[in-house]
C-alpha cells in the first residue's frame, strides 16, 4: 500500500484538473452558443418587457383571472426546490387534497367533481412543474372567460395554439406552458 | 396505444441498439485494441502516467488490484472530507454557502467515492458551486474505478491458468477518458441545448407574473448532469434531483438522461462477451435481467397510470395518473420507467418523488435495489451478477452431483463461502440497519424523522437502507436524515456494502483464474444456455425473496392492503 500512495495522489490530482477543469470549462464554451449563454432560457413580460421570468421554471398562479398552476410543496422556491413527499395513504396529505378539491369547485362553480384532473390537486415533483395537462387547462376556461369577459371560444383558440403536442404527435405528452399561456392571456384585447 | 406507453418502448430499444455497439467499443478498449480515440487520448494518458510514476504495463494479482483500489479510495475519502468541511472559505461560491457539518461531509464523501450519491442536503443551498464540481470529479472517478474492477473480472474470466490481469491504472483511466467522458460531453451538450444552466454567475431574483419576488439557483449544472447519468452515480446538482425543470427541461432530455442511466452498465454485459469472445453467455445474462426487469417495470407503469386509489375514491379525473410528485411533462409512464431504471442499476438519480409512488411501486423500486444486479451499476452490477452465477452454478452441480464449474473453472469450498458472505451482506445491511433504527423511533418518537406515519413510514427507513447498502443513492426523500444518526449509519453500510461485494467477487475470479483450466467436456455445465438462464433466474428470485418478503411485507405490501 505505501508504494501506491503517491501515484494514487498523484493521478487524483490529473484526474481533478481533467474532469473538474478541462471538462467542465468545454461545456461551459459550448453553452456560450446556446441560448442566453447557458443562464437559462428566459421569456420578458410585463408593461415595455422590463420583467422577465425562466422559462422552465414554474410560478405559482393563484389569481383568479390566470389559469392556475398546480400545488407546490415549496410555493414554487427556486431556490429550493422539493416535493411533498406523502405517501399515497397519509390521512392528513388526503385531507389536503380534499381540500384543495373543495377549493377548486368553489372558484370554478361551472366545473364538475369528476371533471378535475388530478394534477390539479396534487403537488409535482420538483415544486416547480411549469407545466399543465391541456385538460387541467381548459377546465379553467369558463372561469376566466366570465372574469377577463373574453368569450370561451378565444380562450379556447389560445389554449389550443399554446399546447405544444407530444413529439412526432407520437412519444411523450401533451403539455401546457402556464406562464407562456398567462403572458399571452394578459396581452389580449 | 396512448403515447407515453409509445414513448417508453422507443427508449428502452434506443437503449438496447446503443448499448450492443458500445458494448464492442468497451471491450476493445478493455483488451487494449486500438480504437478511433486513441489519437486524443493516447498521449493525454502518458502524459498522467508519467506525472503519476505509474507504469502502466505492469501487470496486477488481484490482490494488487484491490490495494490500489482501496489506497486511491483513502485519498479520495481525505480529499472530499477537506473540501467540503470548508467550501465555505473556498472560492466559486457566489450564493455564499456554508461549510458542511462534520457528519453530513461524511457521509456526502462516503456516498460519492462509493458511486452511491446519497444526498442528505439540497444542492442548491447546501453546497458551493467548488463544492459541486468536486462531487462531480467522483462521479467520473467512483464510476471508473467500478468499471476498473469490472475489467479485472473480463480479464480473469479468460481461458487460461494466470495470475496476471492487467493494470489497475490503466483500467481505471481508460474507463474515465475513453468511455464516461466522451459520453458524459455529448450528454452536456444536448443538455445545454435544451435550456439546462451551465454558468457560474449565482442566483437571479426575477419578480413573477403575478407580482412576487422569486430567487432562481443556477450554476455549471449540465456538466454534472450528464456525468450523474452516465456514471450510475444519480447525485444531482439540484435537490429534487431531475424532477427539476431546469435539470430535465423537456422530453427529449429526460429521453437522453433515461437512456443514459441503463447504457454502460448493459454495455459492460455486451463487453464481457466480446472480450471472452462468448456472445451467448452475454445474451444469456441480458435476457435474465432484462426478464428480472420487466418483472419490475411493468407493474409498476401499470399501477402509476392507474393512480392512487385513495384519490379515486374522491371521485375525481385520475387519467393522467398517480401526479403527486411527478412532474406533467414526463407523464406517469416515463416517471415509472425512471423509477424502476434508477433503482435496478444502482443510479439513484430521480424524476418523480418516490415516496409519493403507490405502494406495489415503491415495493418494485426497492426490490430492484435489493437485487441490485438486473444490469445493477458500473461494473459493480456484472460482479453481483456472477456472484448469482457462482451460486447458480453450485446448486445445478449439487443436482446432477457434478464437481461445478465455470468457464473452465472448478468451484470449491473457499469460492462458494465467499459467494455467501458477499450475498449475505445485504440483506444484514438493509435489515439491520432498519430494524435498529425502528427501535430508535420507538423509544424516542420524538426524533420526529419520519415523513409518513404507519406502514409508509416504515417503508421511508427500509428504502433508505436498501438505497445505502444498494450503492443507489435514491431516497424515500421525505425521511428527515440529515442528523448524525442517519448520516453516520449510512454512511458506514454505503462503506460495506460498496468494498465487500468487490472484494469478494475479484477474489473469487482472482483465485478461479489461478486454477486449472479444465477444458469443455460432454460433462460440463453449459453457462450460455437458456436453462441454465432460468436457473440463474430461480436463484435470484428464491435468496431474495426469503431475505426481504418479511420486511416488504410489513411496509409497502401492508400499505397496499390498506389503502386499496
Amino acid at each position: 500500500m505505501k508504494n501506491q500512495i503517491f501515484p494514487a495522489i498523484l493521478l487524483s490530482l490529473c484526474c481533478l484538473v481533467f474532469f473538474c477543469g478541462i471538462y467542465t470549462a468545454a461545456v461551459w464554451t459550448v453553452a456560450q452558443a446556446s441560448s442566453n449563454q447557458g443562464k437559462g432560457e428566459i421569456i420578458f413580460y410585463g408593461s415595455n418587457s422590463q420583467q422577465y421570468g425562466f422559462a422552465n421554471i414554474g410560478q405559482a398562479f393563484t389569481a383568479d383571472k390566470y389559469f392556475w398552476s398546480r400545488p407546490s410543496a415549496v410555493n414554487y422556491n427556486a431556490a429550493g426546490s422539493g416535493g411533498s413527499n406523502k405517501g399515497p395513504g397519509n390521512p392528513e396529505y388526503l385531507l389536503q387534497v380534499q381540500a384543495r378539491i373543495d377549493t377548486f369547485l368553489v372558484h370554478n362553480p361551472a366545473v364538475k367533481r369528476d371533471q378535475i384532473p388530478t394534477e390539479l390537486v396534487t403537488a409535482s415533483g420538483s415544486g416547480l412543474d411549469p407545466h399543465l395537462s391541456p385538460g387541467a387547462a381548459r377546465i379553467q376556461v369558463d372561469r376566466i372567460a366570465k372574469i377577463r369577459g373574453i368569450s370561451k371560444e378565444r380562450l379556447k383558440n389560445l389554449l389550443h395554439k399554446y399546447t405544444h403536442k407530444p413529439l412526432f404527435d407520437v412519444f411523450g405528452v401533451e403539455t401546457v406552458n402556464v406562464l407562456e399561456l398567462n403572458i399571452a392571456l394578459d396581452q389580449m384585447k | 396505444m396512448n403515447t407515453e406507453v409509445i414513448s417508453v418502448i422507443l427508449i428502452l430499444l434506443v437503449t438496447l441498439a446503443l448499448a450492443i455497439p458500445l458494448g464492442k467499443y468497451i471491450a476493445r478498449v478493455y483488451a487494449g485494441e486500438s480504437t478511433f480515440l486513441d489519437v486524443v487520448f493516447n498521449p493525454i494518458e502518458k502524459l498522467f502516467y508519467k506525472f503519476s510514476r505509474i507504469d502502466s504495463a505492469q501487470q496486477m494479482t488481484w490482490k494488487q488490484h484491490l490495494v490500489a483500489l482501496l489506497t486511491i479510495n483513502i485519498v479520495w475519502f481525505f480529499l472530499g472530507m477537506l473540501v467540503l468541511m470548508n467550501q465555505g472559505r473556498l472560492p466559486l461560491n457566489p450564493d455564499g454557502n456554508a461549510s458542511m457539518s462534520p457528519d453530513l461531509a461524511f457521509n456526502t464523501t462516503i456516498s460519492f467515492i462509493t458511486n452511491t450519491n446519497l444526498q442528505h442536503y439540497s444542492g442548491e443551498s447546501a453546497l458551493s458551486y467548488f463544492g459541486q464540481l468536486t462531487l462531480m470529479f467522483y462521479q467520473f472517478v467512483s464510476a471508473g474505478a467500478g468499471m476498473a474492477v469490472a475489467a479485472v473480472l473480463f480479464s480473469a474470466l479468460r481461458e487460461r491458468t494466470s495470475d496476471k490481469l492487467g493494470n489497475f491504472y490503466e483500467y481505471f483511466l481508460k474507463s474515465c477518458t475513453r468511455i464516461l467522458l466522451p459520453i458524459s460531453f455529448i450528454v452536456a451538450v444536448i443538455l445545454v441545448f435544451s435550456g439546462t444552466p451551465m454558468t457560474f454567475e449565482g442566483k437571479d431574483t426575477i419578480t413573477s407574473l403575478q407580482g412576487e419576488t422569486v430567487q432562481v439557483s443556477r450554476g455549471p449544472a449540465a456538466a454534472m448532469i450528464a456525468i450523474k447519468q452516465v456514471g450510475t452515480n444519480g447525485g444531482g446538482y439540484f435537490g429534487v434531483n431531475s424532477a427539476h425543470p431546469l435539470e430535465n427541461p423537456d422530453f427529449i432530455t429526460n429521453s437522453v438522461e433515461t437512456i443514459t442511466i441503463p447504457l454502460i452498465s448493459i454495455a459492460l454485459v455486451f463487453a464481457l462477451g466480446y472480450y471472452l469472445k462468448r456472445k451467448k453467455l452475454a445474451w444469456m445474462i441480458f435476457a435474465v435481467m432484462t426478464v428480472g426487469f420487466l418483472v419490475c417495470l411493468i407493474p409498476t407503469i401499470y399501477l402509476e397510470m392507474n393512480g392512487n386509489p385513495a384519490i379515486s375514491r374522491m371521485g375525481i379525473d385520475q387519467t393522467t395518473g398517480s401526479m403527486e410528485g411527478k412532474e406533467v411533462r414526463f407523464g406517469s409512464a416515463a416517471s415509472a420507467l425512471w423509477a424502476i431504471l434508477t433503482t435496478c442499476t444502482s443510479n439513484g438519480s430521480v424524476n418523480s418523488m418516490h415516496d409519493s409512488l403507490t405502494p406495489l411501486s415503491g415495493m418494485f423500486t426497492m426490490l430492484g435495489m435489493q437485487i441490485n444486479a438486473f444490469y445493477g451499476g458500473k461494473g459493480v452490477g456484472l460482479l453481483n451478477f456472477y456472484i448469482f452465477i457462482i451460486i447458480a452454478v453450485f446448486i445445478s452441480g449439487l443436482m446432477v452431483g457434478r464437481t461445478p464449474e465455470f468457464l473452465g473453472k472448478k468451484i470449491e469450498v473457499r469460492e462458494m463461502k465467499i459467494a455467501m458472505l458477499v450475498f449475505l451482506l445485504h440483506p444484514f445491511l438493509i435489515l439491520g440497519g432498519t430494524a435498529m433504527s425502528s427501535y430508535l423511533i420507538y423509544l424516542h418518537p420524538d426524533y420526529a424523522w419520519l415523513n409518513n406515519p404507519g406502514y409508509h413510514g416504515f417503508s421511508e427507513m427500509l428504502y433508505e437502507y436498501t438505497s445505502a447498502s444498494a450503492n443507489n443513492g435514491s431516497g424515500f426523500e421525505g425521511l428527515g436524515d440529515n442528523t448524525p444518526w442517519w448520516n453516520i449509519s449510512c454512511g458506514i453500510i454505503m462503506l460495506l456494502a460498496r468494498f465487500i461485494p468487490i472484494i469478494g467477487p475479484i477474489a473469487i475470479a482472482g483465485i478461479l483464474a489461478e486454477k486449472k483450466y479444465i477444458p469443455e467436456s460432454a460433462g460440463t455445465l453449459k453457462a450460455d444456455t437458456a436453462t441454465f438462464g432460468v436457473m440463474v433466474l430461480a436463484v435470484i428470485a428464491i435468496l431474495v425473496a426469503l431475505s426481504f418478503f418479511t420486511a416488504l411485507a410489513l411496509g409497502p405490501i401492508a400499505e397496499y392492503f390498506s389503502i386499496a
